[in-house]
């Protein structure tokens, strides 16, 4: 931290600035004149809240998508089709069962089993052809979605959220101030905030798994140099097998929590596929504090965006990624 | 550089005598070629309205936007996702500088300044879109440009003072000159055959001259290029201003075609069609395209009819395409094309009587095959 003040000085000024201005943007009660040029702070403050959480779904997918290219250089294009097809197995465990938390459970495992499925019959015969599964998964991914739109129709659904996580908490963020002096509190949807924490445990517990485990410094040797790995008596295929259904599972369980959330319907694999595309071309490939990072980015972009200037919230994401590229190619938190 | 080798480009050894038979007009000795080209010529005289126009005219506009992708991988080792949003770009300009039905978006200019004017934005779109896409290689340029692309469509999307949002931009009138209605089934049917031939020579000639042979050594090995003194980014940005250029002529086809424009047009799913058509029919050869694009167009207009015969649900037909796509990209990883040649390469090693040029060609073959693995 320190190192990086004495660096790069304007930066860690700007970065500085930025913060306290979010913070004070957060915590204070807005005056008047910022009203004004700003809309109300109920609306910025849910925008802000939705991104993060948007941000936390994203990392989800993104992570998933992220660990299997790390380790493997597979390059699957057909995670949003996992994605999706969580969603779909979640939404009919729910229905099934009327259990939320069984959905999630099925969804990991089924969607982990397709991710067995390709890495056996697909990726291991075609190690190291980026091209060719590439291809391969494009195919996939459009076979994939027919197969989910004969099954599963083009209707909206919506995995129902359960009892004990409907309503809103009030936070203790004062959004405005009554005339009669009493403060106003922000109310927000518990259910999303629960998502959210979920998936900022799942994000700390696989960075330690990753850098703090036995099974964590393998896959990293993995992924500098397998050849010296599998030398040295690691069965690295079945490492890959495990690595795959991680980051499969991890799709399926986004699915679920993106059908809580927003709604299933065919395209929103590919939606969710570019998503996790641009999160962890902002973030770098491979890296998992990459992933999160940009999924917050990418999640507060486009939903400040959508509030503030709804033509143009896309291209907002858009023009991070391209500002990304210009200044470091490889991501912002890549060591390479 | 591991891309050129993924993509199992085979890479054209430029012996002398090769040299020499390169540089004479392409497939001048070939009757097939020459029977094809008769046959594209009196096309008219066959085929009625629907066949020329929905099948041919169909074919040779998403082989053109195909053959700007085929030149970009095949010689330059770049697959880009975003030739038909180049193209998609240059047909929302035509619709915007020309003469439409939505007269508060269209500008009315002439369709002699309208398309010009098109194909320098689109191009300028495509380039700096490869400039972009240059930055990073293999995989990572798949992604980028996928995302250029995502982002125009959710743009066009959106957008209501230029892209007209979602409804898409309709009735764009086509150009109607000299007596001739050039929208006219016949008429422009020779227009896009004749602009699809000039872009296949173009790219035929390109890859023959330095430019392309140069580009060819940047894709095999960009880093003794670089030691050589050639600016390979330069190179590449090139090539993408070429591509751009031919994606945007293929665009302004394909809006004078169906008379409006829409996202749809634009989308992400029709942008992997491109790459599949490209795919399908191979990407080492500029032909690959345009047979790729003709086994789509069959499979798209008549799968239907295909599925519900065999007493199966007829919406099923991007599942058969997807399977298709699936079963060339395994077998065979230079498309139809491959398939063809290897074909032929079998067929020739059972016949003994081989002629000497034949049985270096096959010994070149065989050599690909094994590096195909």
């Amino acid at each position: 931290m320190t190192r990086f003040v004495e660096r790069h000085p304007a930066w860690a000024l700007i970065v500085i600035i930025a913060i306290a201005v979010a913070l004070w943007l957060i915590f204070a009660v807005w005056p008047q004149s910022v009203e004004d040029a700003f809309g109300r702070k109920r609306v910025f403050l849910n925008a802000l809240f939705n991104g993060i959480t948007l941000g936390g779904l994203y990392f989800l997918v993104a992570s998933g998508f992220t660990l299997i290219f790390g380790l493997m250089r597979n390059v699957n294009l057909a995670h949003g089709s996992l994605y999706l097809f969580g969603g779909y197995v979640g939404y009919a465990i729910s229905v099934a069962t009327g259990s939320w938390v069984l959905s999630f459970i099925v969804a990991f495992i089924l969607t982990a089993l397709v991710g067995v499925l390709l890495q056996v019959l697909v990726f291991r015969r075609m190690e190291g052809q980026d091209l060719r599964q590439t291809m391969v998964t494009i195919g996939l991914s459009i076979v994939f979605a027919d197969l989910m739109l004969w099954a599963c129709g083009g209707d909206f659904y919506q995995i129902q959220t359960p009892n004990w996580l409907i309503g809103p908490v009030e936070l203790p963020l004062v959004t405005a101030v009554k005339s009669s002096g009493e403060p106003v509190y922000l109310r927000y949807p518990l259910v999303r905030l629960v998502i959210f924490v979920a998936s900022v445990v799942i994000g700390v517990a696989m960075w330690l798994a990753l850098n703090r485990t036995r099974i964590g410094m393998i896959i990293r040797a993995g992924v500098d140099d397998r050849d010296i790995l599998a030398a040295t008596g690691v069965r690295i295929q079945l490492v890959f097998v495990v690595v795959f259904a991680l980051g499969a599972g991890l799709a399926g369980v986004a699915g679920v929590v993106g059908g809580t959330f927003q709604s299933l319907s065919p395209g929103e694999d590919i939606r969710f596929l570019l998503a996790s595309l641009v999160v962890v071309i902002v973030g770098g490939m491979g890296s998992i504090p990459g992933a999160a990072l940009g999924a917050l980015i990418i999640g507060l972009a486009e939903q400040l965006g959508s509030v503030y200037i709804p033509t143009y919230a896309i291209v907002v994401t858009f023009l991070i990624m391209v500002l990304v590229l210009a200044i470091r190619p490889q991501g912002l938190l890549t060591r390479r | 550089m591991s891309l050129a080798h993924d993509a199992r480009v085979p890479v054209r050894p430029a012996t002398a005598v090769q040299r020499s038979k390169l540089r004479g007009w392409p497939e001048i000795d070939n009757p097939a070629a020459w029977a094809v080209a008769a046959i594209l010529l009196i096309m008219p005289l066959i085929a009625n309205g629907f066949f020329l126009i929905e099948i041919f005219a169909t074919t040779l506009i998403l082989g053109t936007m195909a053959l700007s992708l085929m030149f970009l991988a095949g010689y330059g080792g770049m697959v880009s996702l975003m030739q038909l949003t180049i193209a998609g770009f240059s047909a929302y300009m035509v619709a915007v500088f020309g003469v439409s039905g939505n007269a508060n978006i269209s500008l009315g200019w002439p369709w002699w300044l309208a398309v010009p004017m098109a194909l320098a934005l689109a191009t300028i779109f495509g380039t700096l879109g490869g400039a972009l896409a240059v930055r990073t290689e293999g995989i990572y340029t798949i992604m980028i440009t996928l995302a250029i692309g995502a982002a125009f469509y959710y743009f066009t999307n959106q957008n209501w003072a230029i892209f007209n949002g979602h409804t898409g931009i309709n009735t764009v009138a086509t150009p109607h000159f000299w007596g001739v209605n050039w929208r006219a089934d016949i008429p422009f049917y020779y227009i896009v055959l004749a602009v699809a031939a000039l872009c296949y020579f173009a790219v035929d000639y390109i890859s023959r001259a330095p430019f392309g042979l140069a580009l060819q050594g940047v894709r095999d090995n960009p880093r003794r290029m670089a030691a050589l003194g050639f600016n390979v980014n330069a190179h590449r940005v090139a090539a993408y201003v070429f591509a751009s250029f031919v994606a945007a002529l293929a665009g302004v086809l394909q809006v004078w075609n169906y008379r409006q424009i829409s996202p749809g047009s634009v989308s992400v799913g029709a942008c992997i069609d491109i790459l599949i058509i490209a795919v399908v029919g191979g990407i080492t050869r500029p032909i690959g395209p345009f047979i790729g694009a003709l086994i789509f167009v069959l499979l798209r207009t008549f799968a239907l009819d295909f599925l519900v015969k065999l007493g199966l649900d007829g919406n099923r037909f991007r599942l058969l395409i997807g399977l298709g796509f699936l079963a060339i990209v395994f077998w065979s990883s230079d498309g139809v094309i491959g398939l063809w040649q290897s074909w032929r390469r079998r067929q020739r090693s059972g016949a003994a009587s081989s002629s000497g040029r034949r049985g270096r060609e096959s010994d070149q073959g065989s050599s690909q095959g094994s590096h195909h693995g």
